[in-house]
């Protein structure tokens, strides 16, 4: 699951130039934590060998850090571990760990994990000259030996300063723990509560410096949400957001979760989306099995509505679906269903459908995320239904939600569940601007909107995107009928895009329109016709004039020709007559 | 190393109904190795139970280097740790005795006892 090669990477490219050879830079020894999101965070993992310090207020998840770095340690990377509790003792910790279902006593059986809880109360312990903490020393050192632990967890050690006395004693004491630590070679997580001023109430911070990491649990709107940030990490690069992370029934996970691998196979197979005019909106087929949809829209654009359609029509394959409802009641969404005819009751029956309706603000998001997991898991649907997605975030927990959302996409992908989701859109905000957060992980994504126009609202429905589908880029009339959504062209013309009633009359104006236009354009036609004949009647008597005149033109051609050869016949004669021997042209250039 | 007087049956029943500071006290001194302060805690703790119990005492050293197990089990964290077993309730000192007054408070003992 880790990934250590991202860090490379970054180092590679911040490396400076002057390098002749591109030599792999020594890597500071990693030890993975196999948390989902913090071995990508920290680059790899908390350093190997060297103690870290993890702090944060009351119930923010430190034991819990703490406690799955050694159990996925021991589970998954064969290092044994050692947890040292000195706030709940041993058979508390197993039961609470028990929930991320770690198997503490199994572990411990196959000498995989050591717990030792260390008990130490102010009322037994009375001082009398100088002491030390051989004691916790030589007890750690044999836990160490007993399984060959490669990782220790201190939680909290600054117990020990309420339960003994003469903290000079303590403060010099630590700080030789976490030296031996060291030199013992054990990567460790030493805990430790936040403090007024300082990371940690006796200032940990001090002894422990390669690594430090911060956890917060903060409560914005009534909501709470987990933060994770590395404040430090001595000789690495990491990153330095806070990141949020969530606890549910897997253990911690912290976003970026990057380190989901997106390796799902992706079905070719289409399913229906129960409207046949939608089918052909999206390449003819319907939506592909085991992607994820998001209907978005505002209020009372029938969301819900193709959300039933699709359960109506996966249950008719007699496939199962589960529901989830985060608005309204089962029976009251099988009322109102049934106004459009979509009879989803048949489906319960059957036991094909399965409707689980609460409150968003029931629980926090883990523990919804960690009741979907177990619900989907037991009545594997091929259909899960999420209605509707935006009642989760209250506040500003939008990048949980947004996590909590990729994740049970991802889970479903995996699963080649497909996955319907509907989300309320602000009116009057840009539908596509306030959903960039989801959209990533949305492979099909149908958009519902309210067009006002007339004095009337109409609904529109358009596909804003369609991975791997070739879909219509066209926006359809959106009708709740009694019997069902129906898809209507809309009409586009120069006055733009009209819906409803406007459609109607529009349509009827055009067809008025067109029979004016279509006797206008016969009308058009006679005319042409008739100045056709005339012109042509025209063009016939300049014919005739001009045939008369050219007869009368040759006549007097012929008379001109004829008079000319005589005149000239009359002057050779005359020449004869009177014996001129030149010719008429030598006599003037003579004269010249 | 075990250093006791007469142990009859008796006392033993009457120390385990932790009847008065009169009865018997059962001393476990958990130490380590032969460290400055371990040496000490042993030459002042029986020192301090001659003084104020003689007779009436069975103090158990025990170095914890060659039994690291019993650290946890008797739930030792500093070095050296003297633990009243008996009577009770169970007793912790820590530190190398030096502080014969504190060791006795600590032990409820009374020195005119």
């Amino acid at each position: 699951m880790t990934k250590p090669k991202p860090k490379p990477k970054l180092k590679s490219k911040t490396a400076p130039k002057a390098k002749p050879t591109p030599k792999p830079r020594p890597q500071l020894p990693k030890a993975p934590t196999g948390i989902q999101g913090l071995d990508e965070i920290t680059g790899g993992g908390l350093p190997k060998g060297r103690p870290t310090l993890v702090c944060g207020g009351a119930g923010c998840g430190k034991t819990m850090l703490a406690m799955e770095f050694l159990v996925r340690g021991a589970t998954e990377f064969n290092e044994p571990g050692v947890f040292m509790a000195f706030e709940e003792n041993a058979k508390d910790l197993i039961q609470n760990v028990a929930s991320l279902g770690f198997d503490l006593k199994d572990l411990a059986a196959r000498k995989k994990i050591v717990v030792d809880f260390v008990y130490v109360e102010r009322n037994e312990i009375e001082e009398s000259g100088e002491y030390d903490l051989e004691g916790l020393f030589i007890r750690l050192g044999s836990a160490i030996d007993s399984i060959g632990a490669k990782r220790v967890v201190l939680d909290t050690i600054e117990t020990l300063f309420s339960g003994l006395p003469n903290p000079l004693i303590l403060r010099a004491e630590l700080r030789r723990l976490f030296r031996w630590l060291k030199d013992r070679g054990v990567t460790a997580i030493i805990t430790g509560e936040r403090g007024e001023e300082t990371l940690t109430r006796q200032g940990l911070e001090e002894y422990v410096s390669d690594c430090v990491i911060v956890l917060d649990h903060r409560v914005s709107e009534q909501a709470s949400s987990r933060r994770l940030r590395v404040v430090k990490y001595r000789g690495s690069t990491h990153g330095t957001n806070e990141y949020p992370f969530l606890i549910d029934a897997d253990g911690i996970s912290v976003l970026p979760v990057t380190s989901l691998g997106l390796e799902h196979i992706a079905p070719i197979e289409r399913v229906s989306s129960g409207v046949a005019r939608l089918d052909a909106m999206l390449g003819g087929a319907g939506y592909y099995r085991g992607s994820s949809v998001l209907i978005s829209g505002t209020a009372g654009t029938g969301k819900s509505s193709l959300a039933a359609h699709f359960a109506d029509a996966a249950c008719r394959r007699g496939e199962r679906v589960l529901y989830f409802s985060f608005e309204e009641s089962p029976s009251q969404i099988l009322r109102n269903m049934c106004s459009i005819g979509i009879d989803i009751q048949q489906w319960i029956k059957k036991g094909l459908l399965q409707i689980h309706a609460n409150r968003p603000s029931s629980a926090g998001l883990e523990t919804h995320l960690a009741v979907k997991h177990k619900l989907i898991s037991e009545f594997k649907p091929q259909v899960v239904i999420l209605d509707p997605l935006n009642s989760f975030v209250i506040g500003d927990n939008e990048i949980e939600v947004k996590s909590m959302l990729i994740r049970l996409v991802d889970f479903l992908k995996t699963r080649q569940i497909t996955g319907l989701f509907t989300n309320l859109a602000q009116s009057g905000s840009p539908v596509e601007q306030t959903e960039v957060a989801i959209s990533s992980v949305i492979d099909t994504w149908l958009l519902l909107r309210d067009i006002d126009s007339g004095g009337e609202r109409n609904r529109c429905l358009s596909v804003l995107k369609s991975r791997g589908m070739a879909h219509s880029n066209q926006i359809r009339e959106f009708m709740l009928t009694d019997h069902g959504v129906e898809l209507r062209d809309v009409y586009v013309g120069p006055e733009g895009v009209l819906t409803g009633s406007a459609r109607l009359t529009k349509e009827a104006e055009n067809e008025a329109a067109m029979l004016i236009r279509n006797q206008e354009v016969e009308l058009r036609r006679i005319e042409l016709e008739r100045k056709r004949t005339t012109l042509e009647a025209q063009i016939a008597m300049l014919r005739a004039e001009f045939a008369v005149q050219e007869v009368a033109s040759s006549k007097i051609i012929g008379q001109e020709k004829a008079e000319k050869a005589q005149l000239a016949q009359g002057r050779v004669d005359m020449g004869l007559s009177r014996k001129v021997d030149a010719k008429p042209n030598k006599q003037k250039g003579g004269s010249k | 190393m075990k250093t006791n007087s007469d142990r009859p049956a008796q006392s033993e029943v009457k120390k385990a109904l932790g009847l008065g500071a009169s009865n018997r006290y059962i001393l476990n001194l958990y130490v380590a190795g032969q460290s400055p302060k371990s040496v000490n805690a042993i030459a002042n703790i029986k020192k301090i139970c001659e003084e104020n119990l003689q007779g009436r005492y069975e103090l158990d050293v025990i170095d914890l280097y060659q039994q690291p197990q019993l650290a946890q089990g008797e739930q030792i964290i500093a070095v050296p740790t003297l633990i009243r077993k008996l009577p009770p309730p169970l007793r912790r000192i820590i530190g190398d005795m030096s502080n014969t007054e504190r060791v006795l408070v600590g032990l409820d003992i009374r020195k005119n006892a």
